[in-house]
């Protein structure tokens, strides 16, 4: 099993345990990542106005060169997965401004959403499959209490990302599950931690985050997993007294692969 | 740009009908940014429908939505607040001088943790 890999700027750097116990823990799964040459940042949030064209180019060209490949695009980062998922979707059904978009790309032959595009965890669920998984786990997380965070980017809007229920999700918890730990299940699992609003308003990122963490903890969360860096940091740095970990992080350790990061 | 064709172009943009709207309030009622807003989502919903845009061109609501979806997604009726939203902030800060966050006020909002995805984000928001 072959993938076009796209990382994003933060993987590359502030979020590097996202990606790396990604892309080995995909190896051991027998699903080979391959990184897009010359990726670009896909913007950190989607432009949903149907005018924003140079915004989101940098999607289109990574769906492209995957569409050149063959594959299915997979991202790790729920933003990168996000915008680029929501692009192709635009491309696919908005007609004006997928011409648009062709046209800026003119000596490219035209796209139009043909591109298969995955989260991570979609892989591992519908590639890979959890029962695989599960005989891989070398490391069964026993006894561990694990609140799933998904936020907003990975299940909204649902009539694009198409993810999981995107009220009652269950691809984290059963991650979870066949990692051998136990899953908890809290109202807030998603909704905002606040996102880039840290940079405009740090009190409502703080009062959102802590929403997130003290329904967690009052459900018996004795750590939370995220994929996604800004929601990792935002809970953390709004004073989480719970560990607040990359699902990478926990898939690698289950497997065996943890330590390997230090090396 | 008079108040028609503000209004026809927000709309072209956004992709949004405000008429499907029913004043149901759900947009408002699972808004995690409520609070902090001045006008709520359904009343942009209204506003831009009725063209009373000016107010929104100058409210500081503008830059308090988290762009969650969760209007989106629990809209009974398929609205789209959130693009609303957008589509005006648009309005303002396509317009030159009109940035609302520069690569000047970046170093005071740093720590050693700070995800490039922060900064991105918000320059993706706020800065044209
Ligand atoms: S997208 Fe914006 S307006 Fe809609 S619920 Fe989220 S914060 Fe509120
Ligand atoms: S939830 Fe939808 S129908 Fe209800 S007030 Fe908001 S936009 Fe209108």
């Amino acid at each position: 099993m072959k993938f076009s890999y796209f990382p994003g700027c933060t993987l590359k750097n502030k979020a590097k345990d996202l990606d790396f116990y990604a892309r080995r823990s995909a190896e051991l799964l027998g699903a080979e990542l391959e990184e897009i040459e010359n990726w670009q940042c896909c913007g950190g949030v989607f432009t949903t106005s149907r005018d924003e064209v140079a915004t989101k180019l940098s999607s289109v060209r990574a769906l492209k060169d995957t569409q050149a490949k063959g594959q299915a695009l997979v991202s790790v980062c729920s933003a990168c997965h996000n915008v680029i998922k929501q692009t192709n979707h635009a491309m696919q059904t908005d007609k004006a401004f997928a011409d648009k978009v062709n046209r800026y790309m003119a000596e490219e032959s035209d796209y139009n959403g043909e591109t298969e595009v995955l989260h991570y965890l979609e892989m591992l669920r519908d590639k890979v499959g959890f029962d695989t998984l599960k005989e891989k786990v070398v490391n069964p997380l026993k006894g561990k209490k694990i609140g799933a965070y998904y936020g907003c980017l990975l299940l909204r809007p649902n009539t694009v990302m198409g993810m999981d229920d995107p009220e009652n999700p269950t691809i984290m918890e059963d991650l979870i599950k066949a990692l051998g730990a136990t899953p908890v299940v809290y109202a807030n699992r998603n909704e905002c931690c606040g996102g880039y609003i840290a940079v405009e308003s740090p009190e409502l990122a703080k009062k959102r985050s802590n929403a997130v963490v003290e329904n967690a903890k009052a459900q018996g969360a004795e750590m939370i997993i995220t994929a996604c860096p800004l929601c990792k940091y935002n809970l953390i740095k709004n004073g989480a007294d719970i560990p607040v970990v990359y699902f990478t992080e926990l898939l690698a350790e289950a497997l065996g692969i943890k330590e390997d990061a230090n090396e | 740009m008079n108040k028609k064709n503000l209004r026809e172009e927000i709309i072209l943009r956004s992709g949004v009908n405000p008429k499907k709207c029913m004043k149901c309030g759900k947009c408002s009622a699972t808004c995690p940014a409520y609070d902090e807003m001045e006008y709520h989502p359904h009343q942009f919903v209204n506003m831009v429908d009725t063209g009373d845009i000016e107010p929104l061109l100058n409210s500081d609501s503008l830059y308090k939505c988290l762009t969650c979806f969760a209007c989106v997604d629990r809209c009974p009726r398929g609205v789209e607040p959130a693009k609303l939203v957008e589509a005006v902030r648009l309005s303002v800060i396509r317009k030159q001088g009109e940035n609302h966050l520069t690569a000047n006020d970046i170093p005071a909002l740093l720590d050693d943790e700070t995800p490039q995805q922060l900064l991105v984000s918000a320059f993706r928001k706020y800065t044209k």
